[in-house]
């Protein structure tokens, strides 16, 4: 009961000469040209709040840094201060939290209002702290959809760009950034400046997947996609060889917009599984009439114990999924669809107070045989337990200087936190990565080395020298960039 | 309907304001800041809004701008059907212990300056034969609470004027709805440890739109602090003492 000794608010004004008499005599003898310079004064003050420092996580919840958290709904105030902008904090490792001891973050989550609808030609434009949920909940009814959605909604659009998101369409319509129109930032020196593939165009293709590294994204300007009903056409298709699971992921990925691939990795060698998901936006005529009613989420009131995920409730939680999802064909809720894990809300303390990590790669596509069942052998043995794992292939690299996918297929994997055993396997599986000639996730990533990195990443030098122009002293500073980019701690 | 905000452009204002333009309600926004105005009118415009949402300057700490900024709501709608103020300052308790100025600053805005500002609205609404006047106080005000001495007094001072509107004018057709909200995650109490039940302002936004259509006089958002706080009052002093609340 103790806690809930703090209570509501709202907010106004502050900083203001207080009438204390507010009669019309008052009003009259108070010097009218004092108002600009109060105003101005004010502005700074009601911007930034009185925000201690507290503990800001990644959603692994094993990286944290202890910092000022900035909130407000103007962002162009608080990014006079921020050395990095965060939005909902889903990336996994510490590629949303502040350098520590640098400065505060700045969150963009009270940002969310849209500027500008083209109901036309279906150009949005909004404040970067606009979650994907609210933006489906106000456009999807309307018949539209983002171009390209990572597997939650709780993501921002400025977080969409600064990791240059992709979805279960890659193969077809690319990284989130292949859809933006503009950004509008606050860099470095403090000017606020708009960029374009026609206009700043290094600021623009170095912002995405840019780990927000580049400057503050204030505005986000995005071309949206038409879709012809709320729903999706389906098609779930479990295989027990996960060489036929490969060829038809391809293949259906020639075929079809969205795609995706469950693998059980809990298994015995020789009894690997695995279940193919294929779908489309559902035409007018297949679709329900009525409209997909948002799913009510649960949540999780409380930490696990840290014990509660491992190889067995995985296997047990494993064999439920298989056994849920059986071959189909037809109409399923998109949220259902793209947004599976949504449907518990803060599901990472799931994995108690330890916290978990993802690690996901690209393992580029081979002449022969699947790096893939190499790498699955590699976990098996050194004795991971990947209680999730999502397989995607990808099309081709992006415009963006940094953005993660290139061709190939994507491996994702959750992995509970075991301290110098999860740093030891995040190397072991690194290495094998680098002779693959694949590369690393950076939204999911905390335990990967910077030689590893540098290794990984031939492109890191031009998107740092464009990165070192805009910003010289890297004053906008994250965690990551101080682990992989040499920025000083 | 015909509805004037006061203090729409954040935080659960922000989020009522956009109920009722996904209604298609015709909106009138107040404030101090002419670009985040201009910006959360885009907002509701691009929300499903129908016309053109206009906004005018009006500041809660400065009353001389309440009549002039409620005239020109009252022309730019021809007339209005509720009033929503959702403006005010929070301050913790610490805080405004040792910040004298920052002290009068919240009282001043959460009592004295709300209540002039709902007696223009009222005189109004009144002249029109009534109207809805919806007004955001706090739980922080149904029992005076060692953890919000100076902010809990003065929402208590508010939901008393309230109440009492409330008898006076109900009859003439005026209705007070009194919103009494728990903890709601906002720009401003980033900073605060969420309590249990806190909540989102689109959580209660709707609880609150379907107040005003109703005119109950007091809604507590979400519902479960309404049977907490009947618990809370309750409570015998030495009680109350004891738990430290």
């Amino acid at each position: 009961m103790r806690k809930i000794g703090k209570i509501e608010v709202e907010t106004m004004s502050e900083e203001h000469e207080v009438e204390l008499v507010p009669d019309s005599h008052a009003a009259s003898t108070a010097p009218t040209e004092n108002t600009a310079a109060t105003d101005a004064e004010r502005s700074t003050e009601d911007a930034v709040p009185r925000t201690g420092q507290r503990s800001l996580l990644g959603w692994g919840r094993v990286a944290h840094v202890f910092a000022r958290e900035l909130c407000s709904e103007n962002l162009e105030e608080i990014s006079k201060q921020a050395v990095l902008s965060r939005g909902l904090g889903r990336s996994y490792g510490d590629a949303s939290l502040p350098a520590p001891e640098f400065g505060p973050a700045l969150s963009t989550r009270f940002a969310d209002r849209i500027l500008d609808f083209d109901s036309e030609t279906g150009v949005l434009r909004a404040e970067a702290g606009l979650s994907l949920r609210d933006l489906l909940h106000s456009f999807l009814s309307s018949g539209f959809f983002v171009p390209v959605t990572p597997g939650t909604q709780f993501a921002t659009l400025g977080g969409c760009v600064a990791s240059d998101v992709h979805g279960k369409n890659h193969h077809r319509d690319g990284s989130f950034g292949e859809h933006l129109r503009s950004l509008k930032m606050r860099v470095a020196d403090g000017r606020i400046l708009v960029c374009s593939p026609d206009h700043e165009a290094e600021l623009f293709y170095a912002t995405l997947g840019g780990m927000g590294l580049t400057g503050h994204i204030l505005e986000v300007e995005l071309q949206m996609a038409r879709v012809p009903s709320p729903w999706i056409w389906q098609k779930v298709k479990h295989f027990d060889n996960l060489e036929s699971l490969f060829v038809a992921l391809r293949s259906g990925s020639a075929k079809w917009p969205f795609s995706v691939a469950w693998i059980d990795g809990l298994t015995a060698p020789g009894r690997e599984h695995g279940i193919l998901m294929l779908g489309r936006w559902a035409e007018a005529d297949e679709a329900p009439r009525k409209f997909p009613k948002p799913r009510k989420a649960r949540t999780v009131p409380f930490d696990a114990p840290s014990w509660f995920l491992n190889g067995l409730t995985g296997r047990i939680h494993n064999r439920l999924h298989s056994w849920t999802h059986r071959n189909s064909v037809g109409i399923e809720h998109p949220e259902t669809f793209f947004y599976p894990l949504d449907h518990v809300r803060d599901w990472n303390r799931l994995y108690g107070k330890r916290g978990f990590i993802q690690y996901q790669c690209i393992l580029p596509h081979e002449e022969e045989g699947y790096a893939v069942l190499r790498f699955l052998d590699l976990l098996r043995k050194l004795g991971a337990d990947p209680l999730l794992c999502v397989l995607k292939d990808f099309g081709a690299q992006g415009k963006g200087m940094l953005s993660f996918p290139k061709p190939g297929f994507t491996l994702c994997i959750d992995l509970p936190y075991r301290g110098d055993r999860t740093q030891n396997l995040v190397d072991q599986l690194n290495e094998f990565v680098l002779a693959e000639e694949g590369r690393i996730y950076l939204a999911k990533d905390l335990h990967t080395r910077a030689e590893h990195f540098f290794a990984m990443e031939p492109r890191f030098e031009a998107w740092n020298e464009v990165r070192r122009r805009w910003d010289p002293q890297a004053s906008i500073r994250s965690a990551l960039s101080v682990r992989l980019f040499g920025d000083d701690a | 309907m015909k509805v004037v905000l006061l203090g729409a452009t954040k935080g659960m204002g922000r989020a009522v304001a956009r109920k009722f333009a996904e209604r298609g309600d015709s909106i009138f926004l107040l404030g101090r800041d002419q670009d985040e105005l201009e910006r959360s009118a885009l907002d509701l415009e691009n929300r499903g809004a129908r016309q053109r949402i206009e906004y005018g300057f009006c500041d809660l700490l400065q009353p001389r701008s309440f009549e002039p900024g409620l005239a020109q709501a009252w022309e730019t709608l021809d007339g209005v059907d509720a009033v929503v103020v959702t403006a005010g300052i929070f301050g913790a308790q610490e805080d405004l212990e040792v910040r004298d100025a920052h002290a009068a600053r919240v009282l001043t805005a959460d009592f004295t300056s709300t209540v002039l500002f709902c007696e223009v609205a009222r005189k109004r609404l009144l002249e029109d034969g009534g109207g809805t006047l919806c007004v955001f106080s706090s739980v922080a005000g149904d029992r005076g609470r060692s953890k919000v001495v100076l902010y809990g007094a003065a929402k208590a001072g508010l939901s008393a004027y309230l109440e009492g509107l409330d008898h006076r004018y109900r009859r003439a057709g005026l209705r007070t709805v009194c919103v009494k909200p728990g903890f709601v995650r906002t720009a401003m109490t980033a900073d605060l440890d969420a309590p249990p039940f806190a909540c989102d302002p689109e959580t209660i936004a709707p609880r609150v739109v379907r107040a005003i259509d109703r005119g109950t006089p007091v809604v507590y958002v979400p519902g479960i602090w309404r049977w907490v706080l009947l618990a809370i009052r309750m409570l015998p002093r030495f009680a109350m003492r004891r738990i430290d609340f």
